[in-house]
This record gives structure tokens, C-alpha cells and sequence, in this order.
């Protein structure tokens, strides 16, 4: 226990530097956290754990079961920390046992990969178009709602093939969100879920199913994330954002559509990011979280989660770019700060004012 | 030497021990079975009172309105199986009448090795083989040629996809016919050669002898059906990656669709309300019913065309 408080002084004192050398030399800690959730963020933070422990001996076991399962975890008492793709709603804040808080550790897209063989030029949709061709309401590719948007370019009068995620998952819940965003008529006749009832197309089961189902079929059209897409070389789809610009999907126009949502972000993190109004944002970004109780049972576990959220928030946004992650901008890390600083055992704050 | 052993005074002990740790045996299977649909019961309870019946009528699936309704996965599965069904009997059947009957040495053993090696394929080996190759040869080709000869039919209409209940039915096919083919071939040796000697000795053809056979062999080959028919119903990794997973009902089997097993494996990691849980776990509660349903009818046609004969070969 006093080794553990040492460690952890330490650590704070490493974290006050910004020098990851000085925790070297500190005691090592021995607390093990463990948490469980969502599959999507599951590459940066197994590196992050890595990284974590080596640095400061705090061992964090993660399970990636998805984030439903992290959050019947978390719920039941069974796992340190939760972590979700969507933020829970507030009836399902109000059916945990006590108060969560969210911290959102790295922002993520969903693109729209297609397979036109034919085409030069990246595809650009409206969000009507999209709404359109998951609607089932656009069956051929040289429909006037997507020529529209791609002038001088000859579009093939070939079945357009919308492919959906089968299983349920965060990026459903993303992509669903957005359509929810932009189109009344999906909000009223489909909504946004992990699951729903698609109304067109086919379900492929995980990323890869999606992206192996738009690679094989000419015509088809898909959501995958950001990072899946640019790992496996698929070609998105340009989206118009509320803007009325065309905008590829990147990490830069990811952060910068956070960025632009950074106002309503301030007052609830949980709020949504999607068709943001900036003029460089991506309009299908979203923000992961990480889920801990405000008030941690145990005071050296629930010190060594604050500290860890600290340490991901600040120096471990340097490695997020080179997963594919987007960085989370400066005023979310200020929001997630404030909440940090709100967690306690005990009634005492967790983290010393900063 | 030893001397021999003297009869034991114990034996009855003996026995009565073995009886007793077979029997015991026997009773863990029954016990864990049980304790599996009370379980499955329990978790299924809160839908069950929420939803009540028309779970099993209702075509909606939709977790965002919290509204479900299990028909369009109870057609998936009992369409898919039926396709398999369609598809395997013939074959297996007639793999299993040459292996017994016609096939010789090398040949049924190669043969036999073949088919039995289905069997161990792994069922995700099938769903790759279904997404990789079978989808787009029926993109291509089949489904196209189905549309344009057969189109006026409502069972071959719609866009090609390549993945739906079609690709499903085939890989279920092939991975069913391995259990028809051992198990029949098994029933056929099984017949007494005299009764092959008898028809032949009656004048009729090697043809004709062979329908004889099969008519004696009949409730071992329905075993074999209704065994393979299980898999099939239950089937999950291979036919959730090639049925193209979507809670509508068409007739059309070049639509996409969905069965028990596949939404169960689909949602569960991410169902996140409590009633979506509850009737993800109802459906397995369905499936476990419907399952159960099947062999007992599949019994009661093994009792009826056999009149309650239980001397046949095969006969369970």
C-alpha cells in the first residue's frame, strides 16, 4: 500500500514534468486494473497499457469483448473500468448502481468504402445520397441524387449494393447516428442503435466481412471505420458535411470535427459529434470513452485509473496517429481534465489540482 | 502360474457399483441438459412476459424501438435447413447407396475417406469458402441465369447478391451430407445379404433390388436425414458469414436473410438493453423448441412408415 502511494507520488510528479524518465527511476507500482469493453479502440490501448506498465509497473488487463459487454462489466462490478463506443444515455446512467463518468481517450471515423471499378475520381455523396442508398431509395449508381454531386463524372447504371455491419457495434451505432443527424425520416423510421432494422442491403459480420463484401461485388457500398479502411487500402467516399464542403475522410478531418463540436462537448462530453459544422470536419466522427464510477471503492485502484486516464489523455495522444487514431483537440482534453478532476474515493478528490 | 481367480462373492456389489456409475453417467447428460434450459428459461423470462406469444408471430426486429418478433429468423433457419435438406438428401443418399451397394474396394474406400473429411472440416473453413468463392460464382453466374429463366418465378427474384438464403442453403448442404452419407451407408451394410439374394433370385433387376433395400433401410436413412437436419438448424459461424444477415422475410431466395443461430451470435456482444438481451436469449429458447420439434416429428415419421417395427436395422 505505502509503496503503492509512493509510486503513484511519483508518478504525479513524473506526469507534472512531462518526462517519462523520472517514473523509471520510481518505485514500481504493483496495482492491476482490469477492464473490459469495446473492441475499436482495443489496438491503441492494449499499446497504451504496454506502454503504461513499463513505465510505471501498473498492469492493465483489458478484455475486448465489445462495448455492451463492458458495460454489463462495469454494472456488475466485475471490472475497474468500462469502455464504450457510445456514450451510455441517461437511462442507462440512471440503471448503473452509481455515477459515471465518461472520458473520452481518441476519436475515430466511419467511411464509406465502395467498389466502382470504372471510377477515376473519388466519389463525392450528399448526405442525401447516403441516406438514400442505405434507404434502399437508390438502386442505381447514376441516380440524379448522387450524379448530382460528382459533375463531369459518368456514372455506371449499375445496382448500387449497400452493405451493413450484422453484428451489433459502435460503428453501426456511429453510422446510424449520422443518418439519424441528417435525415429526419431515418431518425423516425429506423433511429440509431448498435443494431437496427436496416432497411436495405446486407449485413457482412465484423469490418472485415463489410470490407471483403464491397472488395468482391462491383457496386457496393459500405461503412467501415476510418482506421480499417486506411489499414487495408479501401477507397472512401468524399461526404458533404454541414458546411456544403466535400470532405475525405482523415485523421486531421476527424480531430477537426471534434474540434468544431467543442462547444456542446464542454457542457455534456456525451453529446454528439456527428455532421459537425466546421468547414474541414468530417461528418461521421465520434469520440470512445472510457467509463469509471466517480467515487472509486478503493482509493489505490481508483488513484492509479485517474492517473493512467491522465497520462492517455496527455502524453499518450503522441501514439494514437500511428494506429490510425485521431487525436482528441486540446478542449476535449480540457473537458476530460475537469472530469478527472471530479473523481474521488471516499469524498476525497483522486488527483491533486493541476 | 497364478491360479485362476475364485469366483467372486463381491459380483453383485460389483455390478451393482457399475450400474450405478454408468447409470450416474447417464444422468449428468440429462442434468446438464436441463440445467441448460432452465437457465436459458430464465434469462429468456423478462421478454417473455413482456412480449409474451407473439414473439414467435411478430415480423419486427428493431432494437432501437426495443420491439422483437422472432418469425423472420424462425423462416430463416427452417427455409435454410430446407434448402440443405433439398440438396443433400439426393446426393447423400445416392453416395451412400454406391458406397454400399455398388462401389468396391479401393474406390469406397477413397470415396468414403472423402466424405468423411467434410465432416471435419471446421464450419468457418465453409463460411470462408461460401464468401470467397461460392458468393461470387452465384453473382456471376447461377443467380443471373436463375433471374433471367426462372425470374417469373417470385422464388428467383431480386438483385444478385451472391450472399443470401441460396449460398446459405448450398454451404449447409455440403456440410450436412457427410452425416447422411457415413450413417446411411452404415443402415445399408447393415441389411442381411439375403434379402439382396431373395429380390434377385425373384427376377428383379440389380435396380430393383436396390430399391428393396433401401425400402428396409428406411428408418435408419430417416435417422440420417433428421441427424443431419439438426446440424443444419443449428448451424451458426458458416451460414451468419453468407446469408447476408437482414430481418426481412422474402420469398426470394437470392434475398438476404437471417436465422436463429446467426442473430444470436451477431447481437449478443453489444446488446446492451435489458429486454434486447432477454430476447436475444427467448430466440435460443425458440431454437432449443424448435429443434426439439423437428426430432419429434422426424420420430413419429420414422415410427409411422416402419408401423412401429423396431427389428429393422437402424431402427432407434
Amino acid at each position: 500500500m505505502k509503496r503503492t502511494m509512493i509510486g503513484a507520488a511519483a508518478l504525479v510528479a513524473a506526469a507534472l514534468v512531462g518526462c517519462s524518465g523520472a517514473s523509471q527511476e520510481a518505485a514500481k507500482s504493483s496495482v492491476t486494473l482490469t477492464g473490459a469493453g469495446a473492441t475499436f479502440p482495443y489496438p491503441i490501448y492494449s499499446k497504451w497499457f504496454d506502454m503504461y506498465r513499463e513505465s510505471t509497473g501498473v498492469q492493465i488487463n483489458y478484455q475486448s469483448i465489445g462495448s455492451g459487454g463492458g458495460i454489463q462489466q462495469l454494472k456488475a462490478g466485475t471490472v475497474d473500468f468500462g469502455a464504450s463506443d457510445a456514450p451510455l444515455d441517461d437511462a442507462k446512467l440512471a440503471e448503473m448502481p452509481h455515477p459515471v463518468m465518461h472520458i473520452a481517450t481518441v476519436a475515430g471515423a466511419v467511411v464509406l468504402a465502395y467498389n466502382l471499378p470504372d471510377l477515376q475520381q473519388p466519389l463525392q455523396l450528399t448526405p442525401a445520397a447516403v441516406v438514400g442508398i442505405f434507404r434502399g431509395a437508390i438502386k442505381k449508381w447514376n441516380d440524379p441524387a448522387i450524379r448530382a454531386a460528382n459533375p463531369g463524372v459518368t456514372l455506371p447504371a449499375t445496382a448500387v449494393l449497400p452493405v451493413h455491419r450484422s453484428d451489433g457495434s459502435g460503428t453501426s451505432n456511429i453510422f446510424t447516428t449520422y443518418l439519424s443527424a441528417v435525415s429526419p425520416e431515418w431518425k423516425s423510421a429506423v433511429g440509431a442503435n448498435t443494431s437496427v432494422a436496416w432497411p436495405a442491403g446486407v449485413g457482412a459480420k465484423g469490418n472485415e466481412g463489410v470490407a471483403g463484401q464491397v472488395k468482391q461485388a462491383a457496386g457496393s457500398i459500405g461503412y467501415v471505420e476510418l482506421a480499417y479502411a486506411k489499414q487495408n487500402n479501401l477507397t472512401a467516399a468524399r461526404l458533404q458535411n454541414a458546411a456544403g464542403t466535400f470532405v475525405e475522410p482523415t485523421l486531421a478531418s476527424t480531430t477537426a470535427a471534434i474540434q468544431a463540436s467543442a462547444q456542446a462537448l464542454a457542457a455534456d462530453v456525451r453529446a454528439p459529434t456527428v455532421n459537425a459544422a466546421g468547414p474541414d470536419a468530417y461528418p461521421i466522427a465520434a469520440l470512445t470513452f472510457i467509463l469509471v464510477y466517480q467515487d472509486q471503492a478503493d482509493a489505490a485502484k481508483g488513484k492509479a485509473i485517474a492517473d493512467f486516464l491522465h497520462w492517455a489523455i496527455h502524453e499518450g495522444q503522441n501514439d494514437v496517429e500511428a494506429l490510425q487514431y485521431a487525436r482528441i483537440p486540446d478542449e476535449v482534453v480540457r473537458v476530460d481534465d475537469e472530469a478527472l478532476g471530479r473523481l474521488t474515493s471516499g469524498g476525497k478528490p483522486l488527483l491533486a489540482a493541476r | 502360474m497364478r491360479q485362476p481367480l475364485a469366483p467372486r462373492r463381491r459380483g453383485l456389489t460389483v455390478d451393482g457399483v457399475y450400474r450405478g456409475a454408468l447409470a450416474a453417467a447417464a444422468g449428468v447428460i440429462f442434468l446438464v441438459v436441463a440445467l441448460i434450459v432452465l437457465e436459458i428459461a430464465r434469462g429468456a423470462m423478462p421478454s417473455i412476459r413482456t412480449i409474451g406469444w407473439g414473439f414467435l408471430a411478430q415480423r419486427e426486429w428493431d432494437p432501437v424501438a426495443d420491439h422483437y418478433g422472432a418469425l423472420p429468423y424462425i423462416y430463416g433457419t427452417l427455409v435454410s435447413s430446407l434448402i440443405a435438406l433439398v440438396l443433400a438428401v439426393p446426393l447423400g443418399l445416392g453416395s451412400a447407396v454406391f458406397l454400399a451397394e455398388l462401389a468396391k474396394g479401393r474406390v469406397a474406400a477413397i470415396v468414403s475417406f472423402v466424405i468423411e473429411l467434410l465432416a471435419a472440416i471446421p464450419s468457418i473453413v465453409y463460411g470462408i469458402w461460401g464468401f470467397f468463392v461460392l458468393a461470387p460464382w452465384l453473382r456471376n453466374a447461377l443467380e443471373p441465369w436463375l433471374v433471367a429463366h426462372f425470374g417469373y418465378l417470385p422464388l428467383f427474384r431480386g438483385t444478385p447478391f451472391g450472399i443470401g438464403m441460396l449460398n446459405a442453403g448450398i454451404v449447409l448442404a455440403i456440410m450436412i451430407i457427410p452425416t447422411i452419407v457415413s450413417i446411411s451407408r452404415e443402415v445399408l451394410l447393415a441389411i442381411p445379404r439375403s434379402l439382396r439374394e431373395a429380390s434377385l433370385a425373384l427376377g428383379a433387376t440389380r435396380a430393383e433390388a436396390i430399391v428393396v433395400t433401401l425400402d428396409a433401410a428406411k428408418p435408419g436413412i430417416l435417422g440420417s436425414i433428421v441427424l443431419a437436419l439438426g446440424r443444419a438448424l443449428g448451424e451458426t459461424m458458416a451460414v451468419t458469414m453468407v446469408i447476408g444477415n437482414t430481418n426481412r422475410i422474402s420469398a426470394s431466395l437470392l434475398d438476404p436473410s437471417a436465422t436463429m443461430a446467426s442473430v444470436i451470435a451477431n447481437e449478443f456482444t453489444e446488446a446492451t438493453g435489458s429486454l434486447y438481451l432477454s430476447a436475444l436469449i427467448q430466440i435460443a429458447l425458440v431454437l432449443f423448441g424448435v429443434t426439439i420439434l423437428v426430432n419429434a416429428l422426424a420420430r413419429a415419421l420414422v415410427w409411422l412408415t416402419t408401423g412401429g417395427r423396431r427389428d429393422v436395422a437402424g431402427a432407434t
